[in-house]
C-alpha cells in the first residue's frame, strides 16, 4: 500500500460527465486525478474495436443533447469532437414507410402521403417544441436548489425561476405542464392522427425507461430528448465522428490539456471518509490517493450504496437512495455488417440509410413489447432505434463492410430466471429477427454480433441494473430530486464528497450538464 | 431516395465535360454559376452531408470552369517570374505554386496555382480570363500561349479518405507525394496528372485529364471511392470550408484591379493577407516598384480573420426569444466591423463553422486596428433590427489540420 501524491480533487469513474467535471476543476486551475476502472475512457459513451476492424459505439450511440457552452469552454471541437448530422428517421413499416428528412419540403410530402393535416401540424410541432425548450433551458442550466432549507444563493435561483416562468406564453405554459404530467401518446393524440408517426415520435419518450409511451410521464422524457441543440437547431441528432467514444477522448483531451491526470484500469474500492469528510480513495489494489474532495461520476446507487459505508450516511438518506428508480429497460446489439442492410420498403443504399431507423410501427407495437416487460419478459417484437455509423463515417467499419447499432427496448433487468447466456443469445436472435421482418438479408451479412442485456451494461459499465441514464428520468426524480431531496445540487451529507452523474440534474445522455455544473458548484463554494 | 423524376433543361451556359454524370446526381437540381458554367451549389437538398464529407471523408467537386493557360517554351519560366509574386525560379518540375499577380501599380489581378509540368512547360489557373493580360506581357518572349480551360477537365478530390480513394485508383501510390507537388499517373489506362492542392484546407488533391476521359474517370472514382465515403461536393459546402481554411475569393472577399471601378477598390497583396507570397528579392516582377513604395510608406489596409464571439451574440438573440441564428451557409454580403463609433473594416464573407463551432469570416481592416485579439464590433441584424456584437480578430487559416500537409512515408 503506498500513498501517492495529493489533489486538489479525485473524480471517480472516467465516463463523459467525470471527465467533464475534471476538466472544468484543472480549467479553474485545480489540480485533479481522474480513476477509471475500465482500460478504455467514456464510460456509458465509449468506442470499441470488438471484432477487428469493426467499430463499435458499444452502448450510447447518438449525440444531440451536449451542451454548446461546455463544447466552446472545454474547446472540445479542437480535442476532436466532430458532430456529423444524422438527417432523417426511417420508420419502415409492412410495405410502406414513414420518412422524414432534414429537408421541411421533403418531409412535408412524406408525411402528407400518409395525412396530409399531420403534414402541416408537423411544420407547427417543431416551432412549438422549440419554445418548450426554451422554456425548460432555465431549469436544466440552475443548479438544483435546495427548496426545504434553502440558502441565499438558493433563493436567488427560485426567484430567478419564478421570473422566468412568469415570463411564459399561455401556450409555452400549457405544453411545459402536459408534457410533465401526460403519457408521451395522450400528448402526440393531441397533435396528430398517423399512427406510425405518432408512436415514432412517442418513442423518445421511453428511451431508456421502464414505461411504455401510454405510461403518464412518459411525455417528458419526450421532452428531454428534444432539448438538444446543434448549431443553434433544436432536436437536431448527431453522430461523433469515430463513435460516442470520441466524444468522451475529446473531453477526456482537454481536461489532461487543463492539467488533469487521468489513469484507466485503476478501480476504486471506497472513497476514504474520516471525521464525515472525504479525504481520498483507495484503489482494490490496496493503492490510496487523498485529496480535498472526492467526486463520483457513477450513479447514485453506487455513489452512496457502494464507495461509502452506509454508516456514514443519514439514514433516511440511505432511504431515499435505496428508493431511486435505476430500472434497466434496454439492450443494445451492435452487428459487424459484410454489406447494407436491404429494407423492403425502400430498397438500396440511399440516404435513408444515413440516419435513424425506428421500429415502431405503432402504439401498440411499444405497448405490447412493454407488456413483455412488465411480466419479466423481452420483448418478443421489440422496439428499436438503429442507425449504421459506417454510412456516416466509413472508417467505423473495414472499406466496404458496415456497423449497425441497434438500441432495443424493452429488456428488463429483472428477467424471469435472470439474465444468461442462452437468453442473451436468445435476445439477440429476436432482434435479428424483428430486423429480418423489414430487411431480409440481415441474416446473411451478419459477420459479428455483440449482445449486450442490461445485466451486461451492469457489469461491464457499472451502470446499475443496467438503466443507461444513472436512474429514470420520472418526475419524483428530477431536478430538485435528483437523486434525491435536499442533495440534489451535487453535494452528498459527506463533506467534500460530491456527485457528478446522470443520477444527477438534468440527468441523462451525453449534455456534459452534471459534469460541468458540478463543477461550478464545487468552485463556487470554494470561493 | 428516387423518385423517378428526370428532366433535361435547355440551357445557354457552357457545360463540364461531367455534366452527363453531376445533372444525374444532383438532387436538388440547384446550380450556380462559375465562369459561364453552370456547377452544381449542393447536389443533395441540404449541403451538410457534403460540407462533412469534405472534412471527414472525400468530397468530389467538378472544377472544371477554373481558367487555364499553358506556357510553354525557353522563356516560360522567365515569363511568369515576371507574371507573379512567387519565384518561379526556384519552381521545381513538379511542384506547385500558389499566387497572386498584380498590376504595375501592384494591385492583386487576380490569384491561382503556378503548375511546372516540365522544365519549360507551365500550367496556371485563374479565377477570370487571363489570356490577354498575359499575352501583352509576353511580348517578345520566346514561348507559346494556349487556353487550356476546354482542353483540361479537372476535378477536386478533398477529405481526410482522399488518398485513400485516390490509392484504390490510380497505378500508382499517392503517399509520398508532398502538399503543393504534382505527379502523373494512370486510372487503368486514362493517364491523369494528380496535384495535392486545392481550396478546402484539408488533405486534398486535384485531378487533371483529358475531357474525353471525363466521365470514365469520374465514374472510376465514384465506384472505388464509394467504401471511403465519396461524396459528390457542390459550392456551398466548398464555400464554408475555404472560409475556414482562410482562402480568399475573387469577386467576393476582393475585386480584380482590372475591373475596380474606384481605386478603393483595388487591394495590393499586402492588403489581402498575400504578403507571404510577395517575393521582393526578386529581381523584377509586374508590380513590384509599386509595392516597394506601398511597404515603404505602410499598408493602409489588412485581411483578417475574425471570430464572433458567442455569448453576446447568443444574448441578442434570447433577448428577442430567438435561439441564436446561424448562418447555415456562407454569407457574401459586405458586413461593417466597428472599433467604438467608427467604422474600421468590414467583412467579406462569413460562416458558422460547423467543425470548430465557431462563427468566423474573412475582414478587411485598417492596419491600425489590427492586432491580434482586437475587439471589433460586427454588424448584424436580430429581428430586422440592427446590432452591434462583438468580434475577435484571430489568426488564419481557423482550420488547419496536420493532415493537409503530412506525408505518410
Amino acid at each position: 500500500m503506498s500513498t501517492v501524491k495529493k489533489y486538489d480533487a479525485i473524480v471517480i469513474g472516467g465516463g463523459h460527465n467525470g471527465l467533464t467535471a475534471a476538466a472544468y476543476l484543472g480549467r479553474a486551475g485545480k489540480k485533479v486525478l481522474v480513476l477509471e476502472r475500465r482500460y478504455v475512457l467514456g464510460g456509458a459513451a465509449v468506442t470499441e474495436e470488438i471484432f477487428p476492424g469493426f467499430k463499435f459505439t458499444v452502448c450510447s450511440y447518438v449525440v444531440s443533447l451536449m451542451k454548446p457552452n461546455v463544447m466552446r469552454e472545454l474547446m472540445l471541437p479542437k480535442f476532436g469532437l466532430e458532430l456529423l448530422p444524422l438527417e432523417s428517421t426511417l420508420t419502415p413499416l409492412n410495405n410502406d414507410y414513414l420518412l422524414r428528412t432534414a429537408d421541411a419540403d421533403q418531409t412535408y410530402r412524406e408525411i402528407a402521403r400518409h395525412s396530409r393535416k399531420d403534414a402541416e401540424t408537423y411544420m407547427r410541432f417543431g416551432p412549438a417544441m422549440g419554445q418548450i425548450g426554451m422554456a425548460v433551458r432555465p431549469i436544466l442550466e440552475t443548479i438544483a436548489p435546495n427548496a426545504i432549507r434553502p440558502s441565499l444563493s438558493d433563493l436567488g435561483a427560485l426567484k430567478k425561476l419564478m421570473n422566468h416562468f412568469q415570463s411564459l406564453s399561455s401556450e409555452q405554459f400549457e405544453y411545459l405542464t402536459k408534457l410533465m404530467t401526460m403519457s408521451s401518446a395522450d400528448f402526440l393524440d393531441e397533435w396528430f392522427e398517423f399512427e406510425p408517426l405518432k408512436a415514432t415520435m412517442s418513442a423518445s419518450g421511453i428511451i431508456g425507461t421502464f414505461m411504455g409511451p401510454k405510461s403518464p410521464g412518459s411525455a417528458y422524457v419526450m421532452l428531454h430528448h428534444y432539448m438538444g441543440d446543434i448549431d443553434g437547431a433544436f432536436r437536431a441528432w448527431g453522430f461523433q465522428r469515430g463513435g460516442t467514444g470520441a466524444v468522451s477522448m475529446a473531453i477526456a483531451r482537454s481536461a489532461e490539456h487543463f492539467g488533469a491526470d487521468i489513469m484507466t484500469e485503476a478501480p476504486v474500492e471506497k472513497v476514504i471518509v474520516k471525521n464525515g469528510r472525504a479525504v481520498g480513495v483507495a484503489l482494490e489494489n490496496g493503492d490510496e490517493y487523498s485529496s480535498d474532495m472526492v467526486i463520483s461520476g457513477l450513479d447514485p446507487k453506487q455513489t452512496f450504496l457502494n464507495m461509502v459505508d452506509e454508516s456514514d450516511l443519514p439514514s433516511d438518506f440511505v432511504t431515499d437512495i435505496k428508493n431511486f428508480r435505476i430500472r434497466g429497460s434496454s439492450g443494445k446489439v451492435n452487428l459487424a455488417l459484410d454489406a447494407l442492410p436491404n429494407f423492403t420498403c425502400l430498397p438500396g443504399d440511399g440516404h435513408h440509410l444515413r440516419g435513424a431507423i425506428s421500429i415502431s410501427p405503432s402504439y401498440d407495437h411499444l405497448e405490447r413489447a412493454y407488456d413483455d416487460a412488465k411480466y419479466g419478459n423481452f420483448s418478443k417484437k421489440p422496439f428499436m432505434d438503429i442507425i449504421l455509423p459506417s454510412v456516416l463515417d466509413p472508417e467505423m467499419a473495414p472499406p466496404g463492410k458496415h456497423v449497425m447499432s441497434c438500441f432495443v427496448q424493452y429488456a428488463p433487468y429483472d428477467i424471469n430466471g435472470g439474465w444468461n447466456d442462452t437468453k442473451r443469445e436468445a435476445f439477440g436472435d429476436t432482434v435479428v429477427n424483428t430486423i429480418a421482418r423489414y430487411a431480409p438479408n440481415i441474416k446473411d451479412i451478419i459477420l459479428h454480433r455483440q449482445v449486450l442485456t442490461p445485466a451486461d451494461m451492469e457489469k461491464t459499465f457499472g451502470l446499475t441494473e443496467g438503466n443507461i441514464f444513472h436512474g429514470e428520468l420520472s418526475l419524483q426524480q428530477l431536478f430538485t430530486m435528483r437523486p434525491a431531496v435536499k442533495w440534489a445540487d451535487y453535494t452528498t451529507p459527506i463533506k467534500n464528497y460530491y456527485q457528478c452523474g446522470s443520477g444527477t440534474h438534468p440527468g441523462g445522455g451525453i449534455t456534459g450538464s452534471p459534469g460541468e455544473m458540478a463543477a461550478k458548484k464545487i468552485l463556487g463554494e470554494l470561493k | 431516395m428516387t423518385y423517378g423524376n428526370q428532366f433535361t433543361a435547355e440551357t445557354q451556359l457552357n457545360l463540364s465535360p461531367f455534366f452527363e454524370r453531376t445533372s444525374q446526381l444532383n438532387e436538388s437540381q440547384e446550380w450556380r454559376r462559375w465562369s459561364g458554367y453552370l456547377a452544381a451549389t449542393n447536389y443533395e437538398l441540404t449541403h451538410e452531408n457534403e460540407y462533412f464529407a469534405i472534412r471527414t471523408k472525400a468530397a468530389l467537386l467538378d472544377i472544371t470552369p477554373l481558367y487555364k493557360y499553358i506556357i510553354e517554351g525557353p522563356d516560360a519560366q522567365r515569363f511568369l517570374d515576371r507574371l507573379v509574386t512567387r519565384n518561379i525560379q526556384i519552381c521545381k518540375v513538379g511542384q506547385v505554386m500558389y499566387t497572386p499577380w498584380c498590376d504595375e501599380m501592384g494591385k492583386v489581378i487576380d490569384d491561382g496555382t503556378v503548375q511546372r509540368l516540365s522544365e519549360n512547360k507551365f500550367r496556371i489557373t485563374s479565377a477570370e480570363p487571363n489570356l490577354e493580360w498575359i499575352e501583352t506581357n509576353s511580348a517578345g518572349m520566346d514561348l507559346s500561349i494556349s487556353d487550356d480551360s476546354k482542353t483540361t477537365a479537372s476535378l477536386a478530390l478533398q477529405g481526410p479518405n482522399s488518398r485513400d480513394v485516390l490509392n484504390a485508383v490510380a497505378s500508382d501510390s499517392l503517399d509520398n507525394l508532398k502538399f503543393f507537388w504534382m505527379m502523373d499517373t494512370h486510372f487503368g489506362d486514362i493517364s491523369v496528372s494528380i496535384s495535392r492542392t486545392g481550396y478546402t484546407g484539408d488533405l486534398g488533391y486535384e485531378i487533371w485529364m483529358n475531357p474525353d476521359d471525363a466521365i470514365a474517370v469520374w465514374d472510376l472514382l465514384l465506384e472505388k471511392g464509394k467504401p471511403y465515403g465519396i461524396t459528390p461536393t457542390g459550392l456551398h459546402a466548398l464555400d464554408m470550408a475555404r472560409i475556414e481554411a482562410g482562402l480568399i475569393l475573387l469577386d467576393v472577399d476582393y475585386i480584380s484591379s482590372r475591373h475596380a471601378i474606384v481605386e478603393s477598390r483595388k487591394s495590393s497583396p499586402f492588403e489581402l493577407g498575400l504578403g507571404w507570397a510577395v517575393k521582393m528579392k526578386k529581381k523584377d516582377f509586374i508590380g513590384k516598384k509599386a509595392l516597394e513604395a506601398e511597404k515603404l510608406k505602410g499598408v493602409e489596409w489588412e485581411f483578417v480573420g475574425i471570430e464572433i464571439e458567442w455569448d453576446p451574440f447568443e444574448k441578442l438573440h434570447r433577448d428577442v426569444g430567438l435561439a441564436p441564428g446561424l448562418p447555415c451557409t456562407a454569407w457574401r454580403t459586405s458586413t461593417p466591423l466597428y472599433r467604438g463609433n467608427k467604422q474600421v473594416g468590414y467583412a467579406t464573407s462569413g460562416t458558422w463553422s460547423p467543425i470548430l463551432k465557431k462563427y468566423i469570416a474573412l475582414a478587411h481592416v485598417k492596419a491600425e486596428y489590427v492586432k491580434e485579439n482586437t475587439q471589433l464590433d460586427f454588424e448584424l441584424k436580430v429581428e430586422h433590427f440592427r446590432k452591434l456584437t462583438p468580434a475577435q480578430i484571430v489568426p488564419t487559416p481557423f482550420f488547419d489540420p496536420e493532415r493537409k500537409r503530412a506525408c505518410p512515408q
